[in-house]
């Protein structure tokens, strides 16, 4: 290696951003050098992406300078970034979904045929050809909306060619992908630094990931910069150990699961998307008590309909499911309560909790019209004071009292907010969808232990999520998700990685890598 | 909803979670004050400054346009103004009537305007319920007008109450099945509600001998006074129980909580069980009946009969009402009190002052504008609470651009 | 042509198409006269939710326009030199009424802006304060300016007339007739509609804009100034509504009565939403709306005669108040989704945060 020789692009001395009451970023140093690959490694809220953001000018540092090509650099904005070379892809994507992929990448770097139109012939041909360049085959007149999760990442790393970035930052971008279109950002990235000479700033919290593509690796906990390391001289557990402050044993230990009879029964199940178009085909497949099911697959292949239907959130098109042989397919969401459903659903702030209400009204959310909270139409406050009191405490939910809204509590405590009235009671079919999505590790372990917990306790547990690492650290079973359609089922403890990976990204015939998974709605 | 992604994302990243993290104080909640007392001025602290910023503002504009009369300009006119405005209202028992007997419709409005608030709905239709409620009072009460009194006034009451939920449950249909957002149907609805009056009054509702279209005379479905006073029907003392009932509905009761979670997050509500489409055609309807009881007050308490041009402000006086209320029952209680004496002074301040009482209008545009931009009256008078703002309405404003049923 | 009047029911529907073909013709520019302030109100509600601003407001921006550009040019007579242009009988007074509407509907538009997008504050009920302080101070200024003064006005535009060669081109000529017998605003709304169409989906401003309403924190990352952009888009609204006010009280009257709006402005916010957020869809949008009250108007005046008598009966038998209703009742039936589904821009109603200090 030779980047020891080479001056840095750029350069930030001691970063320092506060928050009220927090210190996101505490005196931060960071250098990346041209044509490296620098991996910024820490975990949710370790204050990586306000980090990114300062660069970006998303935000203003309150102490700290930086440097780019060895000079002090005031960065007031996203437009300042741009003019000095740098471009960002957000993990979630920055790309307005009505517009067509060359007007995504050209908005704001508009070529104009005049003062007032917009030259779109030059853009497009620059477009292809940028297109080629990296062997992306994307129509510039397609709406984003409809592409893949996969392709719409390519529009992004596109629109930052499109400006000649010579320092691009990527923001958690494998988090939604499979392992093989991973492996295809990573050839677009070498080619980028070997090629172009461009310098990269990879964001990420998977620490075999960051092993295989940076050059350099600098990790942050807390705010702080707590070391930096080439890959060849450090492993996981190092990387783990840095990252999360204390020893972490990287997977739960889920024990033997002793399944038994059939809770949950999927037959024929189908469901519609919300414009009508048929997103989960024909699935069947069953829970028994004390397993879990986890479901993988690539965000957009009817997981969310899946789950919508089994929650009564949704109407199912055709087909039926039972508990226990008790069809609940027209049941409403009330009944599966009442039938035993407990469910933590993915998009914390829409559905899970109501961040303008206190605590215990969060925590008897689907209880409060019946005993002990509430006789006849009259709430009783002090049964759901009584009860919210003991969930904070067997949940170790950090809050100053149970009256403060559920919005003044941080992302890991809102969550145990949720996962504490759904944990609690007696459940027979628990539905966990992306269920630690923006957490902590600690949370995350926290979490996972409870789910486990619960499956030694008899629940069928059914697990949807993105990321294919928590399905497989969990599942007694993992059924893969392809197209609306249920295409493999393999053991959970003798899964292949790599296997299941391939599976979500090509359903297990032999073809391309789906360049859209979302044709099939 | 895009509203999870950039907050959420800040959020996460920003705030230290987890059992290690020192994490709650990381957003500084609302200072919250312990005594009842520390309390109600925490939350009207902003309003009252409001009220008072917006009569020092009433003042500057009124000088300004006494000039434009090419009166002598008189630097005291202000003052002149204000005193007999509140000579007009509280000067004595009978201005003291007058004022209740004007703050009635405007509680029961404010209170219509403010429960759909709380649901997440924004009832600018208060003023084509009223006018219903007060179309189904004035020919129900001509009807029964021969009837026993407690007869006919019940009847004639519940007939107003039952035409204005009915024309309320209109809207929340709407919304709840097609998606038709409140704001733009029951606008459109106080237009046709002006139209059906102007058609029924003229034609088969009308009542024959009147040199102009109106209704029959009311007789004993008149609102009979409270015992013991003057002028002071008991349609003030409707309005004055009713506070505390929606409160107590809004505060103890399942319904309330309801109405509160779909306000505060139709998605959760659906979530947690509850029935948004229900939950949103109820309170409708229920805004409705208030506003409707609204217009039977003015209607067997005050005018006794309706015609083909009846105007009211009282409409969308109910919706200043509610807003500078916080959609707080007994907020909207004394927002009311203070809007009805408004209204009660005024006349004799135009006698006074020669001021046209429509400075009364001008006067509430300005206390709402100080309200909106509450973090000036903040700044200005150091205040260390709370906005103004209903949290609710925050629902009202994004599921605008949304029209899909829910 | 009777064979097909004579069916049963259906027969009825030939008479109305019939009916509808004799008289549309003849009131078109009547139609077109009556959408103006309706599409003009339109462009404004555009120009905001386009950028992701909710604006409720239009109504009271109109109404403040009226009386504004009412007083301007009334008051301003006496003092302006005396000149006629034999187009449109544009005088001195007429202009300055202009220019005073517009700069009203502005200066409200810059304080919806402020409220909505710098304070934060909730977009309808700022939208709903314009309206009530324009009702409110229309009405202190009237009654203390304007009725001890009742002779005061400046008249109005006239209508250009179009040469008999044009309006007499077979099949089009109704139409051309449409929009160009008509005063200067009126005439105008097809230009402003068009370049308005045309700038929204092909120059850089329109793609900004719609950026903006549609995803503005993509938007920002890109380096487009958001906040700057949403002020610049509706304070531009702002003329639109100016506009329709001047054409109220300048333009189809001379006079200034109190709310004469009407709901207008409201009929503008449903002609958005049929119109799906496009300039010519919003003119459509206007245009049906106000033709439902035209011809029942003309129904009123003349009924349908003759072979079509059976119409006639049955319309003689509808009261005039529907018809004065039937926009809003359409505008109900439209929001319903009747008659379609459409998507806002997708920020709209949505206050913007900025994260970076400045750009």
């Amino acid at each position: 290696m030779t980047e020891a020789a080479l001056a840095p692009v750029l350069e930030m001395r001691g970063i320092t951003k506060r928050y009220p009451g927090v210190v996101a970023n505490d005196g931060i140093d960071l250098d990346v050098r041209p044509g490296e690959i620098h991996a910024l490694l820490g975990e949710n809220g370790a204050g990586k992406s306000t980090l990114m953001n300062i660069l970006y000018g998303l935000a203003s540092p309150d102490e700290g300078q930086i440097l780019i090509g060895g000079k002090p650099a005031a960065i007031a904005g996203p437009s300042d970034a741009i003019r000095r070379g740098i471009s960002m892809v957000h993990q979630h994507f920055m790309l307005v979904p009505v517009l067509s992929v060359a007007e995504n990448i050209l908005l704001g770097e508009e070529p104009m045929a005049n003062p007032v139109f917009v030259d779109r012939r030059a853009a497009h041909a620059r477009i292809r050809q940028l297109g080629r360049t990296f062997g992306f085959d994307i129509d510039p007149d397609a709406t984003v909306g409809s592409l893949s999760v996969g392709s719409q990442q390519r529009v992004e790393i596109l629109k930052a060619l499109y400006r000649n970035a010579n320092i691009l930052v990527l923001d958690e971008p494998t988090a939604v992908l499979t392992p093989q279109e991973t492996r295809e950002i990573f050839a677009v990235l070498r080619q980028l630094t070997r090629e172009f000479g461009t310098s990269i700033i990879f964001i990420s919290h998977k620490l075999y990931e960051v092993l295989e593509i940076a050059d350099r690796i600098t990790v942050i906990r807390r705010g702080r910069v707590v070391g930096t390391r080439q890959p060849a001289e450090t492993n996981e557990d190092e990387l783990a150990n840095l990252m999360v402050g204390r020893d972490v044993s990287l997977t739960v230990d889920r024990g033997e699961s002793s399944p038994g009879d059939v809770v949950l029964e999927v037959d024929a199940l189908r469901v519609n998307d919300d414009r009508g178009q048929e997103a989960v085909r024909s699935v069947s497949f069953s829970v028994r008590g004390g397993e879990i099911v986890g479901i993988a697959g690539v965000a957009g292949n009817g997981q969310d309909e899946l789950v919508g239907a089994l929650t009564g959130l949704r109407k199912a098109a055709a087909g039926r499911f039972a508990y226990g042989g008790h069809d609940l397919t027209r049941a409403s969401v009330r009944s599966l309560m009442d039938n035993g459903l407990a469910f933590v659903p993915g998009d914390r702030h829409r559905y899970g909790i109501i961040l303008s209400f206190p605590i215990d009204d969060n925590l008897c959310l689907n209880d409060y019209n019946r005993p002990p909270f509430a006789r006849g139409i009259i709430r009783d406050e002090e049964a759901v004071d009584r009860w919210a009191d003991a969930r904070i405490d067997e949940f170790d939910i950090r809050t100053p009292s149970r009256e403060v809204p559920a919005g003044t509590l941080s992302g890991g405590n809102q969550q145990k907010v949720v996962v504490a009235r759904e944990f609690s009671g007696d459940t027979r079919v628990l539905i966990l969808d992306q269920p630690t999505r923006g957490l902590d590790v600690g949370s995350i372990e926290f979490i996972h232990r409870q789910a486990i917990a619960k499956r030694d306790a008899g629940s069928a547990i059914l697990l949807v999520s993105a990321e294919l690492d928590e399905v497989m650290e969990l599942s007694d079973r993992i059924l893969v998700m392809y197209r609306g359609q249920i295409v493999a089922e393999r053991d959970g403890r003798a899964a292949d990685r790599e296997e299941i990976g391939l599976l979500m990204a090509t359903g297990g015939r032999d073809e391309r890598p789906a360049e859209t998974a979302e044709v099939a709605s | 909803m895009t509203d999870a992604g950039n907050s959420d994302q800040r959020e996460l990243e920003q705030i230290p979670a987890g059992p290690d993290a020192a994490a709650p104080q990381a957003r500084i909640p609302p200072p919250q004050s312990k005594s009842l007392w520390g309390r109600i001025i925490q939350v009207s602290a902003v309003p009252i400054a409001a009220v008072l910023l917006a009569f020092v503002v009433g003042s500057i504009f009124i000088l300004g346009s006494s000039l434009l009369t090419g009166r002598d300009f008189d630097p005291l006119l202000p003052w002149i103004a204000y005193s007999s405005l509140m000579f007009g209202a509280f000067g004595g028992l009978n201005p003291i009537v007058d004022t209740m007997v004007a703050a009635a419709p405007l509680i029961l409005g404010g209170l219509a305007v403010g429960l759909g608030f709380k649901a997440g709905l924004f009832n600018i239709g208060a003023q084509g319920q009223f006018l219903m409620g007060a179309l189904g009072a004035a020919y129900v009460g001509a009807s029964v007008a021969e009837l026993p009194t407690p007869i006919a006034m019940t009847a004639a009451v519940l007939a107003g109450a039952a035409v204005g939920a009915a024309y309320g449950f209109i809207p929340g249909m709407l919304k709840a099945f097609t998606g038709a957002h409140e704001v733009v149907t029951t606008i459109m609805l106080n237009f046709i509600a002006a139209a059906i009056i102007a058609y029924l009054v003229a034609g088969p509702l009308g009542a024959e001998g009147f040199a102009f279209a109106r209704t029959g005379p009311i007789g004993n479905a008149a609102l009979v006074d409270v015992p013991g006073t003057r002028n002071l029907h008991i349609g003030v003392l409707l309005a004055l129980l009713t506070v505390p009932i929606v409160w107590w509905i809004l505060a103890r009761t399942t319904f309330g909580f309801e109405l509160r979670t779909v306000g505060a997050n139709p998605s959760a509500a659906r979530y947690a069980g509850m029935r948004p489409a229900v939950v949103t055609m109820t309170t409708m309807a229920a805004c409705g009946l208030l506003a409707g009881l609204a217009g039977v007050v003015e209607i067997l308490g005050v005018t006794g009969f309706i015609n083909t041009s009846y105007g009211t402000s009282v409409g969308f006086d109910s919706i200043s009402v509610a807003l500078l209320g916080r959609a707080h029952p007994v907020g909207i209680l004394f927002s009311a009190i203070l809007f009805g004496a408004m209204r009660a002074g005024a006349p004799e301040m135009q006698l006074d002052a020669g001021i046209p009482v429509e400075i009364i209008d001008v006067l509430q545009g300005i206390i709402l504008l100080f309200l909106a931009a509450d973090i000036l009256v903040r700044r200005l008078f150091r205040l260390r609470v709370a906005g103004t703002g209903v949290d609710e309405l925050q629902t009202v404003s994004r599921s605008y651009g949304e029209q899909a049923p829910r | 042509m009777d064979v097909l009047y004579g069916i049963p029911i259906i027969g009825l529907i030939f008479q109305l198409i019939a009916y509808l073909i004799q008289t549309v013709p003849n009131i078109a520019p009547i139609i077109l006269a009556l959408a103006t302030p309706i599409a003009l109100g339109a462009l404004c509600g555009i120009m905001n939710e386009r950028s992701g601003v909710v604006n409720i407001g239009i109504e009271g921006m109109m109404l403040a326009a009226a009386f504004a550009g009412f007083v301007a040019a009334g008051f301003s007579e006496p003092y302006l030199p005396v000149f006629e242009l034999e187009l449109f009988n544009t005088t001195a007074p007429l202009l300055i009424g202009v220019i005073a509407a517009v700069l009203t509907a502005m200066a409200l538009s810059l304080l919806h802006a402020w409220l909505s997008i710098t304070i934060r504050a909730d977009q309808i009920i700022s939208g709903v304060i314009i309206n009530v302080a324009a009702l409110g101070l229309t009405g202190y200024l009237n009654r203390l300016v304007v009725t001890p003064n009742p002779r005061v006005g400046a008249g109005t535009f006239s209508s250009f007339n179009p040469p008999p060669e044009i309006t007499d081109i077979p099949v089009i000529g109704w139409i051309l007739d449409m929009f160009l017998d008509q005063g200067p605003i009126a005439m105008s709304v097809i230009v402003f509609v068009i370049t308005l169409q045309i700038l929204l989906f092909r120059s850089r401003w329109g793609l900004r804009t719609r950026a903006v309403g549609e995803h503005p924190k993509a938007a920002e990352t890109v380096g487009i100034d958001v906040i700057r952009l949403r002020y610049r888009n509706v304070v531009i609204g702002g003329i639109f509504a100016g506009l329709a006010g001047a054409f109220l009280t300048l333009e189809a009257t001379s006079s200034f009565q109190n709310g004469m709006t009407a709901g207008r402005g409201f009929i503008a916010l449903a002609a958005v939403i049929f119109g799906r957020w496009t300039p010519i869809g919003a003119l459509g949008a206007a245009l049906l709306f106000t033709s439902a009250g035209a011809i029942g108007r003309a129904v009123s005046i003349r009924p349908p005669t003759d072979e079509l008598v059976q119409l006639g009966q049955l319309l003689e038998g509808i009261p005039n108040e529907f018809y004065q209703a039937l926009p809003y009742l359409i505008t109900i039936i439209v929001l319903a989704g009747v008659v379609g589904r459409s998507v806002a821009p997708a920020a709209v109603g949505q206050p913007y945060e900025r994260e970076s200090k400045a750009t």
